[in-house]
């Protein structure tokens, strides 16, 4: 376990950050924000066009931190308090579950939310729960 | 000019991910560790992206069109699934063991930490798993049918 640091307003200027870009690729382009849907959609293409949009956005999203560093003369903290093995089956397990699921924390948690749609509002609920669970038995139940 | 719009669309959410503590692992599982080391900073972060979003995507939808494709695609099936819950619950248990989502990740791919690209290997894996046993349940349904 590793503690953070209670970041309210840079939080939620974060946040306001990705609410925005999802308003501005529905006003653009008509598409809902999803990282699930666009990853899925560079790794099986529909055609040449499709695979390129997804390719500058993930281009654009992962020029972020480089963006940050050039703005604060910092890079952003990333801390990883779990093993490479839990990272790998991590990453599995929610590759799974997204494919099946149509969506993740920004495809159900953000964009499907923000239309109140009964489906992401289950699927959010869901995920959180399964989450805090999840954490609670590495945590305090094997861990502890 | 599409795919340069397209990638400051992108940049925004990975600077937006950046500074709201999303591409941090320890961040997001201090959130869920209630019984622990708790840090609320993620509630804000949905907060204030749910906030934008709402009222954003209100403005926008009552357009006919978006301004660079034909028309607006949007999710339009309202029942709830095995699928969809199961797979939801699952994806809930990895986010738990490993910390990243797949927004939280891509943009942290920037740092060039060698765990963010670890973890996005076997997202990609997960992927492409899924993607080969749901084709393998389509055709079994049609054989069954």
């Amino acid at each position: 376990m590793m503690e953070t640091v209670f970041t309210p307003l840079q939080s939620l200027g974060g946040g306001a950050l990705i609410g925005l870009a999802a308003v501005l690729l529905m006003a653009t382009m008509g598409r809902v924000m999803g990282a699930t849907g666009i990853v899925a959609g560079l790794l099986q293409p529909a055609s040449g066009a499709d695979w390129v949009w997804r390719a500058a956005m993930v281009a654009g999203m992962v020029s972020g931190p480089l963006v940050v560093l050039a703005l604060t003369g910092q890079m952003p903290v990333v801390q990883v308090p779990v093993s490479t093995g839990m990272l790998v089956v991590g990453g599995l397990i929610v590759g799974i579950g997204v494919t099946f699921g149509s969506g993740c924390t920004s495809g159900h948690g953000v964009c499907g939310m923000a239309r109140l749609s009964p489906r992401s509002i289950v699927a959010t609920l869901t995920f959180m729960a399964t989450t805090a669970v999840t954490v609670f038995v590495v945590r305090h139940v094997i861990g502890g | 000019m599409r795919l340069i719009i397209v990638y400051l669309i992108g940049l925004i959410f990975g600077v937006g991910i950046s500074i709201s503590g999303m591409a941090n692992p320890a961040k997001v599982l201090n959130f869920f560790d209630l019984a622990g080391t708790w840090d609320p900073s993620l509630a804000f972060v949905m907060g204030g992206a749910l906030l934008v979003t709402f009222f954003g995507y209100r403005v926008v939808l009552k357009r006919k069109a978006p301004i660079m494709a034909s028309g607006f695609q949007l999710p339009t099936r309202r029942d709830f699934d095995l699928p969809l819950i199961g797979g939801s619950a699952f994806f809930g248990i990895g986010w738990g063991i490993a910390g990243f989502c797949p927004g939280g990740a891509l943009p942290a791919l920037g740092t060039g930490r060698s765990e963010v690209f670890v973890f996005v290997g076997a997202l990609l894996a997960g992927i492409l798993i899924a993607k080969a046993l749901q084709a393998a349940l389509a055709r079994q349904g049609e054989a069954t049918v």
